[in-house]
């Protein structure tokens, strides 16, 4: 499993790619393996509004149906048009082709919220240890 | 991992798509243990098993198999299962969830001159399902399985292990279910992915066999069938035996038929994207007219399909839908079962 230490994280399995004011959004290795395979994203579109903590997606795999939850607040710039026909992408690259979703951010503060990639690195582990 | 009744199963092994796609195109082994087998003897069990089920026994003979159904007295369906004539015995297999249940109503109604014995603990049952079955399964056999027609049974050997194998499944594609003694399914189940490898055969799990059966348009116990619904508007009104003698439900049955049912069990498609799941409200214009059953998003297809029990009146093919996903009206179609309809069952079976 990939945690590639130039991104933060959360408890929610997304990841997050800083450059500057800008953030890049997307989910996990670890969350894409728990999944399963991905056949549907539901994303906000350009102009919205996304709020920390909050939901600004969906995300479906052959069996579950989950909520996506925004790391960070602010106005969503970019959007990943290509998971519209290839929701797999998801599970290919979950780093690179399957990100989500650009925010310029209104409270770059809550940056320092994220974890580390050794941090996540951890609480994945953990988590995995409830599960077996 | 999964709890499904009891049991600990798999969701997937390498993932439900590519498993998927490897039963309609090779062929996949599932571990179905789960289900429930209950061996039903003795003089007049002919007799009491066509009083408690629907379909007719008389329609088969020795070495056939039959899918049927037990009712209750309002024709609500408390299970539905496959009956084997094995000659001097029949065995029912039954759904895993159902199993307690189903074996206390049969007691229940059972009288003298019938045996009834759950054999479901020593009993374990592997399906092996896909175009290449046929191919694999002749590796491990001396008899010759290219004979056996669908829905036939033959007692024989495969990789040493004493079977019971009917030509049938729960896919859509050509394929065996193999009833074995339980301590030797680690055995079964070694011998048969060896001797399937280099034809594309692949472990295959719960979620697989949901997205094949749904393709197939083939109900499940617990999303199409339930006690509260008869036959008639299941979609497997076929399963009731008007000319047979009386058998549970029977009259309701009748009544109902007299009646007419309001709803019944269609086949949706999506027209544009999102994935239906069991549950969803349907529409027609601004009426709502029922619910999704059963939904995912087809893996041979790539779009969402769904089994839905609606109105009468909505459920002609062609006809457009609303589903509800995720607080957004989404347009459907309805489209005629199965969703998919080129299988190697359908070229193989009579």
């Amino acid at each position: 499993m990939k945690f590639p230490d130039d991104l933060k994280y959360t408890r929610e399995h997304e990841w997050v790619r800083i450059k500057g004011k800008k953030a890049v959004v997307g989910i996990t290795d670890y969350a894409q393996k728990e999944l399963g395979d991905v056949v549907y994203v539901e994303l906000p579109e350009v102009g919205d509004e996304v709020v920390h903590d909050e939901q600004f997606g969906v995300i479906e795999s052959v069996k579950t149906v989950s909520d996506l939850f925004s790391p960070l607040t602010g106005e969503v710039v970019k959007v990943n048009e290509e998971l519209e026909d290839r929701p797999e992408l998801v599970n290919e690259d979950p780093y690179i082709d399957g990100w989500m979703i650009q925010i310029e951010l209104s409270e770059p503060n809550e940056v320092g919220k994220l974890l580390s990639s050794e941090d996540y690195e951890e609480y994945v582990d953990e988590e995995m240890g409830e599960i077996e | 991992m999964v709890e499904f009744a009891g049991w600990e199963m798999p969701v997937y092994y390498s993932g439900i798509n590519a498993e998927h796609r490897a039963v309609r195109t090779a062929a996949g082994l599932f571990d179905t243990s789960h289900m429930g087998e209950m061996e039903i003897r003795g003089p007049r069990a002919k007799d009491f098993l066509q009083r408690i089920t629907s379909n007719d026994l008389d329609r088969i003979t020795s070495g056939d198999g039959i899918y049927t159904a037990l009712l209750n007295k309002r024709g609500g369906v408390i299970d539905d299962l496959i009956i084997y004539d094995f000659g001097e015995r029949y065995l029912l297999c039954v759904n895993a969830g159902n199993k307690d249940k189903d074996f206390a109503w049969i007691e229940e109604q059972a009288g003298v001159g019938v045996e009834i014995e759950d054999i479901s603990d020593n009993t374990a049952m592997l399906a092996l399902q896909g175009p290449a079955s046929e191919r694999i399964i002749s590796k491990l056999m001396d008899a010759n399985i290219e004979k056996l027609r669908y829905m036939r049974l033959l007692s024989a050997k495969v990789a040493g292990v004493d079977c019971s194998i009917s030509r049938t499944g729960y896919t859509g594609e050509d394929g065996f279910e193999l009833f074995c003694p339980a301590e030797q399914t680690v055995k079964l189940w070694g011998e048969i992915t060896d001797a399937g490898e280099r034809d594309g055969l692949v472990p295959a799990g719960l979620g697989a066999r949901d997205t094949l059966r749904i393709e197939m348009g083939y109900p499940l116990w617990g999303a199409e069938l339930d006690e509260e619904h008869t036959p008639l508007e299941s979609g497997i009104g076929w399963i009731c035996r008007w000319d047979k003698n009386d058998f549970i439900g029977k009259k309701a049955l009748i009544r109902q038929k007299e009646a007419g049912t309001e709803n019944t069990i269609a086949g949706i498609e999506m027209l544009e994207r999102g994935v239906p799941r069991g549950h969803y409200p349907v529409f027609d214009k601004n009426e709502k007219v029922g619910l999704i059953t059963s939904g995912t998003m087809s893996p041979s297809l790539g779009v969402g399909i769904a089994l839905a029990r609606i109105s009468r009146n909505s459920a002609r093919v062609g006809n457009q839908l609303d589903v509800i996903i995720h607080d957004k009206p989404r347009n459907t179609k309805v489209v005629k079962l199965p969703f998919i309809e080129e299988t190697s069952l359908e070229r193989s079976a009579p």
